[in-house]
């Protein structure tokens, strides 16, 4: 009997709480139905998942601050196509992320921000695919999330680079720039966006003949001490080491090197960006620092100064690359909608195919680059920027 | 007539009639709700990992519960089924298209496999006393997560393909089974709900059998005294592997339900968390309680979906529920207060 009664409570309990979400859920939801017909002005229902709690919620939070700046913009300017945005927290998890993705599909979202990170963006990218939802992702740089090698993702779009294609820019600038050097690698194999890297890395290094002297892995378990792994490439003579990883372990193999006076030139991409502003860390050691990256907050064309002084009065932080992409794929979504002539009535059936036709044929001029396009697989295509650390700010190297 | 009321409500009974009569009532209401009208998406997509949870929740309570040990490592057990189902589901998609039997060959596979892992670190290692299991578990989850990483496995024309820590895997319009960290990729989406409801049963079914049977009171009599259980004769590593395999494996079957859920799947998801997780979900429904363990894995796993709404504050307030619930359900006042109403209830009924 006393088991019975736990029953009930519980069934209570989940129909009170399933009551509540649906409610706010009703709420978001009249809000956007209810937009004047008379006006000219439509909303559109963006949606977005990321890591808002957890390890990597940097990530989330960044694109959702980033996002949020781009749709206030939009909302307060004249155009009539503004934007309703919902970021839900997926927690870098795939599981999690077809949750978010089925929230925000029950909140009836029409365009997507996609997922923040590779790995959720890969569990929901056939979703994405078969509810016909126009989805670019600002920064799951995995191939995974717009093609897999049996199928393509119409719809399903980038805005930073592949993996691979950040791997082979890697190491054709190396090739370029450092022919002659002994080059390092150490690289995180059970991370998907690392090992892509790195895969490709290894692959184009090897045909340009650069001469790899050692490689090192670790893995998010052991991602606190690097001795081994530096005295292995100090050891092997390396005096360029390659770091396709996220920076917070790239800040400790900074400072571990240093403290080994091991001096060679590191070299990362896009996941480099953000070690200047890492708290805690000796901007010092960062001097040198060669890096791919799409975007560098010190740049001074006007739209770059913009974003970046209304990011750090909202926020309180300079932007990283992931901000600065999240902020280019609502406005690309919103040149893409204005150049379909999207208003109210607009059929939804369809809105991913004639958003897709849109984006494999118009450019987009935005902070991560000049004159990008978008190929039919869903990849970008825009220069990748090499730049050093200099006086602890980002100076571009042009060979 | 008694006899049945007997089999069915007698008091040793009740608890297996209350755990099949609650699946299979949920699992009718639920059908019904979804034939009849348009359920929320959020509701659908939970349904399948709730069961897979649930599985592995209820194979874990096997060992803390009724063996008295403690594994920490039940996670790896998952990923064990998880990956064998799906490298056995991408090699037999053209030999079997139809999905409910590909499920379930994959599913045994996926349960047998384990099981055999279970096996594997289960003999030396209940051969010792004390709290051995549980490092052992918890480094065993830690390996196999970093196994699978490095694992590259696919198929072409030519037949499998293997290789470890570097992939040089190159397939003639093959496909990649696992690749490395990226784990699987391009899985058919082939689990469903019905088929997680009747892997909740048959867990339940083997569950219940055991306890119930010769070899269950051996397994709990190890471990309320292992000396008196020696004294008698009772064989004790013999007893606590038979209940730690039989729980490897129904770990392993709800891994393979809930790899063949996804599109993807990688091993980091299968790490140290995971296996906490499910102790989590074990603790709050109480040690060696059937019921228990289902209802709490399905309120655990669903609140904090229920708690979207709260945005940033989510995790926040999921993690005060927990402790007030924990505490809560321990506080012996609480208890007594439950206690007084549900003897009211009896009264009423008896009068």
């Amino acid at each position: 009997m006393k088991k019975l009664l736990v029953v009930l409570l519980s069934i209570l309990c989940v129909l009170s709480l399933a009551g509540c979400s649906n409610g706010g859920g009703n709420d978001g939801g009249n809000s956007g139905d209810d937009a004047p017909a008379a006006d000219e002005t439509v909303y559109v229902k963006l949606g977005g998942s990321g890591p808002l709690s957890g390890d990597a919620k940097v990530y989330g939070e960044a694109v959702r601050n980033a996002a949020q700046i781009a749709v206030d913009e939009i909302n307060a300017s004249d155009s009539h196509i503004k934007f309703e945005f919902n970021m839900a927290d997926d927690e870098a998890d795939g599981e999690k992320a077809v949750s978010a993705y089925s929230t925000l599909f029950d909140w009836g979202m029409q365009v997507s921000l996609f997922t923040v990170t590779s790995g959720s963006g890969a569990a929901v990218a056939s979703y994405y695919d078969e509810d016909g939802i126009f989805a670019i992702t600002p920064s799951g740089s995995a191939t995974a999330l717009v093609y897999t090698d049996e199928k393509n993702f119409p719809s399903n779009f980038q805005m930073c680079f592949t993996d691979p294609n950040q791997g082979v820019a890697a190491a054709d600038y190396i090739a370029q720039g450092f022919a002659d050097k002994a080059i390092a690698v150490i690289y995180k194999n059970d991370d998907v966006y690392s090992a892509g890297v790195y895969e490709k890395f290894n692959a184009e290094a090897a045909e340009k003949g650069l001469n790899l002297v050692y490689t090192g892995s670790f893995t998010n378990d052991s991602s606190t001490d690097f001795s081994t792994q530096l005295t292995a490439a100090k050891d092997a003579g390396a005096d360029l080491v390659f770091l396709p990883i996220y920076y917070q372990p790239a800040s400790i193999i900074l400072k571990q090197a240093k403290d080994m006076d091991y001096a060679p030139t590191f070299f990362g991409v896009d996941g480099m960006d953000g070690i200047l502003t890492l708290e805690g860390f000796d901007k010092s050691l960062a001097e040198g620092l060669y890096l791919i990256t799409p975007f560098a907050s010190d740049a001074d064309d006007e739209l770059t100064k913009n974003f970046v002084a209304s990011y750090e009065s909202r926020f309180g932080e300079t932007p990283n690359q992931f901000a600065a992409d999240a902020y280019d794929c609502v406005y690309a979504i919103h040149q893409a909608l204005e150049n379909i002539g999207y208003k109210a009535g607009y059929a939804t059936n369809g809105l991913n195919e004639d958003l897709a036709k849109q984006f494999t044929t118009m450019t987009f001029n935005g902070l991560t680059g000049q004159n990008m396009t978008w190929a039919e697989n869903g990849e970008v295509s825009k220069a990748p920027k090499a730049v050093i650390i200099e006086n602890s700010v980002y100076v571009s190297v042009d060979q | 007539m008694k006899g049945i009321m007997n089999t069915l409500f007698g008091k040793k009974n009740r608890s297996r009639t209350i755990s099949f009569s609650l699946v299979i009532l949920v699992y009718i209401v639920i059908e019904i709700l979804m034939h009849a009208i348009r359920m929320p998406r959020l509701f659908t997509s939970l349904l399948v990992p709730v069961c897979c949870y649930i599985i592995v929740a209820l194979a874990l309570n096997l060992v803390v519960g009724f063996s008295g040990e403690l594994s920490l490592g039940h996670a790896g057990f998952m990923a064990i089924g998880a990956f064998t189902a799906v490298a056995v589901s991408g090699l037999s998609a053209s030999a079997v298209p139809n999905g409910m039997l590909r499920l379930f060959l994959s599913v045994v596979a996926g349960c047998i496999v384990s099981g055999l892992f279970g096996l594997l670190i289960s003999v030396p290692v209940l051969k010792l006393s004390g709290d051995y299991l549980a490092i052992v578990t918890l480094a065993f989850g830690q390996i196999i997560k970093s196994l699978i990483n490095n694992m590259f496995l696919g198929f072409d024309k030519n037949g499998l393909h293997f290789s470890f820590v570097t992939n040089e895997v190159s397939l003639e319009n093959g496909k990649m089974l696992l690749s490395g960290p990226m784990g699987a990729t391009d899985t058919a989406k082939i689990s469903n709900f019905t088929t997680g409801i009747i892997l909740i049963l048959i867990t339940l079914f083997i569950i219940y059998s055991l306890i119930n049977s010769k070899y269950g009171r051996t397994i709990m009599a190890a471990r309320d005294n292992r000396i008196a259980a020696e004294s008698i004769g009772v064989d004790i590593s013999r007893t606590k592997t038979l209940a730690f395999v039989i729980s490897a494996a129904l770990a392993g079957m709800a891994g393979a339900l809930y790899a063949l859920n996804y599109s993807t799947l990688q091993p980091s998801k299968f790490d140290f968390n995971t296996s906490i997780l499910i102790l989590v979900y074990v603790v709050f429904g109480g040690l060696g309680n059937i019921n228990g363990t289902i209802i709490s894995t399905t309120l655990l796993y669903v609140l904090p979906e229920m708690l979207r709404s709260l945005q940033d504050y989510r995790m926040l307030i999921y993690a005060v529920v927990l402790i007030v619930v924990m505490q809560l359900t321990n506080s012996s006042r609480i208890r007594r207060f439950a206690d007084r109403i549900t003897d009211l209830f009896r009264k009423k009924g008896e009068e």
